[in-house]
C-alpha cells in the first residue's frame, strides 16, 4: 500500500452550467480543476492556496467523495475515491469554514456525539473526546448549550471539533478560519498545529486564501489558480524563487492615470501591481534587479507622481503568487474567472 | 489529545446500515419531538387530521343523505384515516434530504461519513411514522366514539392488521426513499414532495371511493398502486364483516390481497432502490450534495 496520504493523477473537474431559460440549449462548460497532480505524504500539513474560485473547494469535495471527478484519479489513504469510496470515508473527515452547519435544536454535545456515532466511536470514548476537544478550543463551558444559541464563530468552532473528533487519518479543512475573528483564528491554528504534533501519522489538507495562514502553518503549499496547480513546495522554497529579485513596496500620491501595466512594460520590472485608495496608491514591485528602480522613479517623475514611502522587503507568498499569475490574489478575485 | 487510537476496521455493510438507521432515528425523533410549542403540536397532530376527517364526514353526510349506518361510511372513514400514513411516511423519509441539505447544511457531512445513506433516510422517517400513528389513532378513536364507526376490538383480525400495517409502512418508506432520491436532484424545495405525491395519489388508491368511480382509463393507476390493496387489507382486518361495501376488491381473499401487496411492495422496493442509487450517482456527478438555494 502506498505511504501517501493523498495522491491525485491528472485530476480534473468540469462543471456543466445551464444557460438562462432563453438559451437553455447552450451549455457552458467551466473548468474548475485541470490536471491536478499532488502527492501528499502522511504527517504533512498541506495547504492549498488560491483566490476565490480557484477550485479549492472542488478539490476537497472530490477527495471527500462528495463529487465525482470528470477526469483523472485520486487516492486517499491508498483507496480510490471513486471505486473504493466506502473504504475512504471511515478514514477521513471534513470541515468547511464560513458556514454554520449543525442541528440547532441539539446541544453542542449532542451534535458532536451524534456524528461520532456514525463513525462507530464508542459512546464513552466519544464523550471523553468531546469534552477534551471543546476545552481545547475554548468551548468547554458551552457543552450543554443548544447550538442554535451559539454565535456563528462558536458554531464554526464546534464544527471544527466535529472534524477532529473521529481522529481521522486524513482531515480536510476548507477555509477553516473564514469569517472567524483574529483571536478565534489563532485558537484554531494553534489547535491544528497541536493535533498534528501529537501523532505523526495524521495528515491535514487545508485550503485558504489567507497568505499568512498558509505561510505560518503549512509544511508545503500548492498555489492554485483557475483550477491549475502552478507551484507546489514548502513556503521557504517557494519564496526562494524570488530571492534574487528585489521587492519594493511604494506608497505614492495619486497615480494620474499611470497603471501597473505601464510600469511592468519597463525593462527589468517583473511585475507591478497597483492598488489605489483615497489620496494615493500602493504599489508592489518585483524587480529583476534593484537598478530597475531608477526607471520606475523616472516614470513617476514624468507623470508627476510623488513617492511618499519606499521600502524594500523580503518576499512573501503573495509575491510568489503575483510572480506566477501576474496579478495579486485580490485582483484575480475582483476580475473573476474570465479570460 | 491523549489518544491516538485509530478508527476500527471498516464495519460490515449491515452493521453500518443498522448504525446509520439507529442514529438517524434518534436524530429524527429529536427534531420531530422538538415541540417548542405543544400547542402547535396539538394543531398539527390532532386538529389537522380531525378537521380533514370532519370535512369528509360532512361531505359524506350530504351525499348519502345522512346515512351513517351504511357500511360505506366506515370504509371511507378508515381509508381516509390510514391514508395519513402515506404522506407522513413518504415525507418523513424524503424530506430529510432537503432538510439536511438546505436547512442544517449537514448533508455533505453525512455523505462524507461512513453512513449508508438509504438506511439513514429511512431512520429519519421513523419519527414521522410515530407522530403519524398518533394522528391515525386519534382519528380512528374519534370515529369510533362519536360517529359509530363499527370497530369492535374483540372482533378485529389483529394478526392480519399488523401484518398488513407493517408491510405497508415498509412499502411507503421505500417510496419515500425514491422521492428522497428525486429530491437530491431537484432545486425547488418549497413544497413537501412526499405530501404532494400523497395528495396526487389520494384519489387513485380507493381511500375514499371505489376505483370504479374513476374513468376506465385511470383505473389501472389505482390497481397498480400498492396503497390500494394495503388500505383494503387494513379495513377488512378491522371491520371485516362489511367487506362488500367497496366492490373493487371484493372478489379477492385476504391472502390474495396480502400476496398482491407483498408482490407490489417488492416491485416498488426494487424500483425505489434503483432510482435512489441512480439519483445519488447523478447528484455526485453534478455536485448537488451540498447545493443550497438561497432563499
Ligand atoms: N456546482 C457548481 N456548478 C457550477 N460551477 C461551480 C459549482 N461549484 C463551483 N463552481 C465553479 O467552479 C469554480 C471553482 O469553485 P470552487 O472550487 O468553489 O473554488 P474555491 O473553493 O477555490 O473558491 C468557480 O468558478 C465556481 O464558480
Ligand atoms: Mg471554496
Amino acid at each position: 500500500m502506498s505511504s501517501l496520504a493523498i495522491e491525485t493523477q491528472d485530476l480534473g473537474r468540469i462543471y456543466k452550467i445551464r444557460g438562462s431559460k432563453k438559451e437553455k440549449k447552450i451549455r457552458k462548460e467551466l473548468v474548475a480543476l485541470a490536471d491536478v497532480n499532488l502527492q501528499i505524504e502522511r504527517g504533512e500539513l498541506f495547504g492549498l492556496l488560491g483566490p476565490n474560485g480557484a477550485g479549492k473547494t472542488t478539490l476537497i469535495k472530490i477527495l471527500t467523495t462528495l463529487l465525482a471527478p470528470t477526469s483523472g484519479q485520486a487516492r486517499v489513504s491508498g483507496f480510490d475515491i471513486v471505486t473504493d469510496a466506502a473504504r475512504v470515508r471511515p478514514l477521513i473527515n471534513m470541515v468547511s469554514g464560513g458556514e454554520s452547519s449543525g442541528y440547532g435544536l441539539l446541544t453542542v454535545r449532542e451534535n458532536l456525539w451524534m456524528f461520532s456515532q456514525f463513525y462507530g466511536l464508542p459512546s464513552k470514548e466519544a464523550n471523553r473526546r468531546i469534552e477534551e476537544l471543546l476545552k481545547m478550543v475554548g468551548l468547554g463551558d458551552r457543552i450543554h448549550t443548544k447550538s442554535s444559541d451559539l454565535s456563528t464563530g462558536l458554531r464554526q468552532k464546534m464544527n471544527i471539533v466535529r472534524g477532529f473528533l473521529t481522529d481521522p487519518e486524513v482531515l480536510f479543512l476548507d477555509e477553516p478560519t473564514l469569517g472567524l475573528d483574529v483571536g478565534a483564528s489563532r485558537d484554531v491554528r494553534n489547535f491544528i498545529r497541536h493535533w498534528l504534533e501529537v501523532d505523526e501519522t495524521r495528515t491535514l489538507l487545508l485550503t485558504t486564501h489567507y497568505m499568512v495562514e498558509a505561510e505560518e502553518l503549512c509544511d508545503r503549499v500548492a498555489i492554485i489558480n483557475q483550477g491549475r496547480v502552478l507551484a507546489c513546495d514548502s513556503p521557504a522554497v517557494l519564496k526562494r524563487r524570488l530571492q534574487k529579485d528585489a521587492i519594493f513596496e511604494v506608497a505614492t500620491s495619486p497615480l494620474n492615470g499611470l497603471t501597473g501595466a505601464a510600469i511592468e512594460a519597463l525593462p527589468e520590472v517583473r511585475t507591478a501591481t497597483a492598488a489605489e485608495h483615497d489620496g494615493g496608491a500602493t504599489l508592489n514591485l518585483i524587480l529583476v534587479e534593484e537598478a530597475a528602480l531608477a526607471g520606475v522613479i523616472n516614470i513617476f517623475t514624468q507623470r508627476n507622481v510623488r513617492i511618499l514611502n519606499l521600502s524594500k522587503r523580503e518576499p512573501t507568498l503573495e509575491d510568489v503568487f503575483i510572480d506566477l499569475v501576474g496579478r495579486s490574489m485580490a485582483e484575480v478575485e475582483e476580475g473573476g474567472q474570465d479570460e | 489529545m491523549t489518544t491516538t487510537t485509530r478508527n476500527p476496521l471498516p464495519a460490515s455493510r449491515w452493521k453500518e446500515s443498522w448504525r446509520s438507521f439507529r442514529i438517524a432515528t434518534w436524530l429524527g425523533w429529536q427534531i420531530e419531538s422538538n415541540w417548542t410549542d405543544p400547542f402547535l403540536f396539538a394543531i398539527y397532530s390532532i386538529v389537522k387530521p380531525l378537521a380533514g376527517a370532519a370535512i369528509l364526514v360532512v361531505m359524506y353526510g350530504i351525499i348519502s343523505g345522512g346515512n351513517f349506518e351504511d357500511p360505506l361510511f366506515p370504509y371511507i372513514y378508515l381509508g381516509n384515516a390510514f391514508y395519513i400514513y402515506v404522506g407522513a411516511v413518504m415525507t418523513g423519509v424524503s424530506w430529510a434530504v432537503i432538510d439536511d441539505r438546505e436547512h442544517y447544511k449537514t448533508l455533505k457531512y453525512m455523505y462524507a461519513a461512513p453512513i449508508r445513506i438509504p438506511a439513514y433516510l429511512l431512520g429519519r422517517g421513523v419519527a414521522r411514522f410515530l407522530t403519524g400513528s398518533f394522528s391515525v389513532i386519534v382519528t380512528i378513536v374519534a370515529g369510533v366514539l362519536f360517529l359509530h364507526v363499527p370497530l369492535n376490538p374483540l372482533q378485529a383480525d389483529w394478526l392480519l392488521f399488523f401484518l398488513a400495517l407493517f408491510l405497508g409502512i415498509v412499502m411507503l418508506a421505500m417510496l419515500g426513499l425514491l422521492l428522497g432520491g428525486i429530491s437530491l436532484l431537484i432545486v425547488n424545495h418549497s413544497w413537501f414532495i412526499g405530501e404532494a405525491v400523497a395528495g396526487a395519489l389520494y384519489l387513485f388508491s380507493g381511500a375514499i371511493f371505489p376505483l370504479e368511480v374513476l374513468p376506465a382509463w385511470l383505473r389501472p393507476v389505482g390497481f397498480a398502486m400498492p396503497m390500494t390493496y394495503w388500505l383494503e387489507l387494513l379495513r377488512r382486518s378491522l371491520v371485516g364483516n362489511v367487506a362488500q361495501a367497496f366492490p373493487t376488491l371484493a372478489t379477492f381473499s385476504n391472502l390474495e390481497l396480502l400476496g398482491i401487496l407483498l408482490g407490489l411492495s417488492v416491485v416498488f422496493g426494487v424500483i425505489s432502490v434503483f432510482v435512489f442509487r441512480r439519483c445519488d450517482h447523478l447528484a455526485r456527478e453534478r455536485g448537488l450534495i451540498d447545493m443550497t438555494t438561497h432563499y
